[in-house]
């Protein structure tokens, strides 16, 4: 498959906040702050940057952005949807415009205030519903946990997956943490105390979950060519997609006539021809995974393993670093590091890449990234 | 948070539908060119670009396709009800809804089991399209 975009842009510089549940400063303050750590480090001004590319559910918009940053001359701009979707293909923006020669120095942002309890979208629930959620929220469908465990059930039923094996996957991400001095859950758990956990959307225990976090996440992007004279060791953009599937909404992934399925098959069958590999090339994996069965569903969608068999591919340590044969989220992830709708993949598979992760992946050269999968989603491959 | 119930906001692609609640019918678009049903509701076929539409009538029977129960922190309109369940139930014509079962406890929700429409009066321009075990 042709793809123009390949190894033509590289990350040049990262930064990330401390994680919390209420840090206290504004989601503008926390993006400019990482933005400027990331920037620095990079061996750039803010005043380079020539293009922002955000979240499109941040609190602030582009402007708000550049009149802080002292952006001067801004080429490019975009706010990408939905949520835990939208960071890869927030990344294959910043390729596509620099590759086309639109901008230059391009930030990608997610920096979020969803730490504290009242803070949770499903709380601002409204009285009238509009849209698809009119007819899933009076029947008490509203939380992501509830949207998700539909999936989820099917998946035990259809393919004998358990919640121990989704449990594997609460303790791998937990025992990535422990190490990890940025995480906010770095306590090790185990299987017993996965299982023990209190409900919350059945068969989706409270360990299933992904945490509720205040924090920052940026990456700064520019061509393959400047990076080489700038203060960082590259790490390039082999390939990424944004994809969607048919009858598209926000979590409601059931009205398409099929057997269950998310947007992540979308993004696999253009993902691997674009960048010309496998998932065998694949060093270390960072996979969405606000919720464990995430984890389980995209090994399978991406072909990790067939249809059915991703819930006996977690076992066993498989996804574990330093032994297992994919070290899948070696920061914590969404699980035990932070939820800031994956951003922090990013972050973390920089730092992989440059060979300067907590729990490096020895010779690590090909990083999947990829974003949340019941939304329209995206994922990526990052190469050093 | 808001206390009471959330309700849906029946708008100009909708009201057909919510209307039908009222009069105790589960109704879907199908499309009058090339027969494919829409659901939720929409001007548009996804399939042939039509805009030409009629409200058809479902059997209202269907299978439990999947559920789950949910525990707290919810909305509190429904903390006095949890750990209550929500089911997805896939409809013989092959749209799926989200619902209620209105005559089964949470563990007696089984895969696959046959299900019937009811409806509940929850407000005066809505009435919910819920089930029952099937038969019963």
């Amino acid at each position: 498959m042709d793809n123009p975009i390949k190894n033509k842009t590289a990350i040049v510089g990262i930064g990330q906040s401390e994680f919390s549940k209420r840090i206290g400063r504004s989601e503008l303050i926390l993006g400019l702050e990482v933005t400027k750590a990331a920037v620095e480090e990079a061996g750039l001004r803010t005043q380079d940057i020539d293009a922002i590319i955000l979240n499109d559910m941040q609190d602030d918009n582009q402007l708000a952005f550049a009149r802080n940053l002292g952006c001067r001359d801004m080429k490019f701009w975009s706010g990408v949807g939905w949520g835990g979707g939208a960071v890869c293909g927030m990344m294959a923006q910043a390729a596509m415009a620099i590759t086309c020669g639109m901008a230059e120095t391009v930030m990608v942002l997610r920096s979020r205030h969803r730490g504290p309890k009242e803070n949770r979208p499903w709380a601002h629930t409204q009285a009238r519903v509009q849209g698809p959620w009119a007819f899933e929220v009076p029947y008490g469908c509203i939380r992501p946990s509830d949207q998700i465990a539909m999936f989820v059930r099917r998946h035990m039923y259809l393919y004998g997956t358990t919640s121990l094996q989704y449990g594997a996957i609460a303790v791998a991400h937990r025992k990535h943490a422990t190490t990890n001095p940025a995480a906010m859950m770095r306590k090790p758990i185990t299987l017993e105390d996965h299982q023990s956990s209190r409900m919350i959307s059945e068969p989706l225990h409270l360990l299933d979950c992904g945490l509720e976090t205040d924090g920052a996440s940026c990456a700064i992007i520019t061509s393959a060519e400047r990076a080489k004279s700038l203060k960082q060791k590259p790490v390039y953009i082999t390939a990424a997609v944004q994809a969607c599937g048919p009858e598209p909404s926000l979590m409601s992934y059931w009205y398409r006539p099929e057997e269950l399925g998310l947007h992540a098959r979308y993004a696999a069958k253009r993902l691997w021809p674009m960048a010309g590999i496998t998932t065998s090339d694949i060093d270390v994996a960072m996979i969405y995974d606000v919720f464990t069965p995430l984890i389980v569903f995209q090994l399978e969608e991406y072909g990790f393993c067939k249809a059915g068999e991703g819930g006996p591919f977690v076992e066993g340590g498989r996804i574990e670093w330093p032994d297992g044969d994919l070290p899948v989220n070696t920061h914590g992830g969404s699980l035990s590091e932070a939820y800031v709708h994956g951003m922090n993949h990013v972050f973390e598979a920089v730092k992989q890449l440059r060979g300067t992760a907590i729990n490096q992946v020895k010779d690590a050269e090909v990083v999947m990234v990829t974003s949340g999968p019941p939304v329209p989603t995206s994922a990526m491959i990052l190469r050093r | 948070m808001i206390s009471e119930l959330p309700l849906p906001e029946i708008d100009e692609y909708t009201k057909e539908y919510w209307a039908g609640c009222k009069r105790h019918e589960l109704l879907a678009q199908r499309c009058k060119d090339c027969s494919r049903l829409r659901f939720p509701p929409r001007p548009m076929c996804p399939d042939c670009s039509s805009w030409n539409a009629e409200w058809t009538k479902l059997s209202g029977k269907g299978r439990i396709f999947s559920w789950t129960v949910c525990h707290p922190p919810v909305l509190k309109a429904f903390e006095e009800k949890a750990p209550y369940h929500v089911v997805l139930v896939e409809m013989e014509e092959g749209t799926r809804l989200i619902s209620n079962m209105v005559d089964c406890a949470n563990d007696e929700i089984e895969m696959n089991m046959p299900v019937e429409v009811v409806f509940e009066e929850v407000a005066e321009d809505v009435s919910l399209p819920r089930f029952k075990r099937a038969g019963r």
